[in-house]
């Protein structure tokens, strides 16, 4: 094969990165596997402060998937945290049926887009076709 | 086991077929009482070869889970006061993780069970937590029964039939 065609091919691998922020085991495999399962090279941290840790470590994603309800740092706060310290990937809320007051509060912590638990690939691909900002 | 009257000459591929209509039969019938729902039927469709267990793993999980949570709000409720935000905050934790395994009738018990504690019953609550372990205890028996119906069809040579 001719070297010219060899430069310049991109990785198979799809490049977008997630983190997924949940305390739930069962939710944490289940939305790694779906993210892996589309190509989303992904982390997984169990609370909100795990999140901004990781950030404060350097590390940016495309797409954080963030569950409300945690311990140490909820959703919430931890959704709060992140636009203040600038940080503009595309956050998906993710939680257990809420009420529209939740949502809302949710939403003006700095969410783009809110999906009740459980995530089907569905959902996952409605919230990945909204990624604006590349990490 | 089937057992096969008269004929001795069954092929490899009527005990597969044999196999996957039973599988079929008992799923559906999970899914007629309730016990089982479409998000289950999500989650086995994420199995695949890479991650050939991933049905069973995420199950096992959820029993993990499902038992912690149990235990802390038994100790919750027989603390004195009761802390039923507390207990609410662990039925809470476990309608969500039985409803993304689609666990219909533990995800509807929590559903109640978060309006007694809401309430402050203490009776309601302690019906409702015996209530939520023994269809805890039930789904696990159930699906025990399913997995090893998988094995038997994929060890037969046979692929295991999702739910429509």
């Amino acid at each position: 094969m001719p070297t010219s065609q060899l430069h310049g091919v991109s990785s198979p691998k799809c490049e977008v990165t997630a983190l997924v922020v949940d305390d739930d085991t069962v939710s944490q495999m289940i939305h790694h596997k779906l993210l892996n399962i589309l190509g989303i090279e992904n982390d997984v941290v169990v609370n909100g402060k795990q999140a901004v840790d990781i950030h404060l470590s350097g590390k940016k994603f495309d797409l954080i998937l963030m569950d409300r309800d945690m311990p140490v740092m909820n959703g919430i706060e931890a959704t709060k945290k992140l636009r203040d310290m600038g940080i503009r990937s595309t956050i998906a809320g993710v939680s257990s049926h809420s009420s529209s007051k939740e949502k809302q509060e949710f939403f003006e912590a700095g969410l783009d887009v809110y999906h009740e638990k459980p995530l089907s690939v569905a959902k996952l691909l409605s919230v990945v076709s909204k990624i604006k900002h590349k990490a | 086991m089937p057992r096969f009257h008269g004929q001795s000459n069954h092929t490899p591929m009527d005990v597969v077929n044999q196999l996957r209509k039973q599988y079929a039969d008992y799923l559906a019938s999970l899914f007629h009482e309730g016990v089982l729902d479409d998000q289950f039927t999500q989650l086995q469709k994420l199995q695949d070869e890479s991650n050939p267990d991933f049905t069973v793993e995420v199950a096992s999980l959820f029993f993990v889970d499902s038992d912690k949570l149990i235990d802390n709000m038994a100790a919750a409720l027989e603390r004195s006061p009761v802390d039923f935000k507390q207990v609410d905050a662990d039925v809470h934790q476990l309608k969500g993780s039985s409803s993304s395994i689609g666990a219909t009738r533990v995800k509807n018990l929590c559903i109640t069970f978060r309006s007694f504690c809401e309430a402050q019953s203490y009776e309601g609550c302690l019906i409702c937590l015996q209530q939520v372990k023994n269809e805890c205890a039930l789904l696990k028996d159930k699906l025990q029964n399913l997995f090893s119906m998988e094995q038997q069809i994929v060890g037969a040579g046979g692929s295991v039939p999702l739910m429509d």
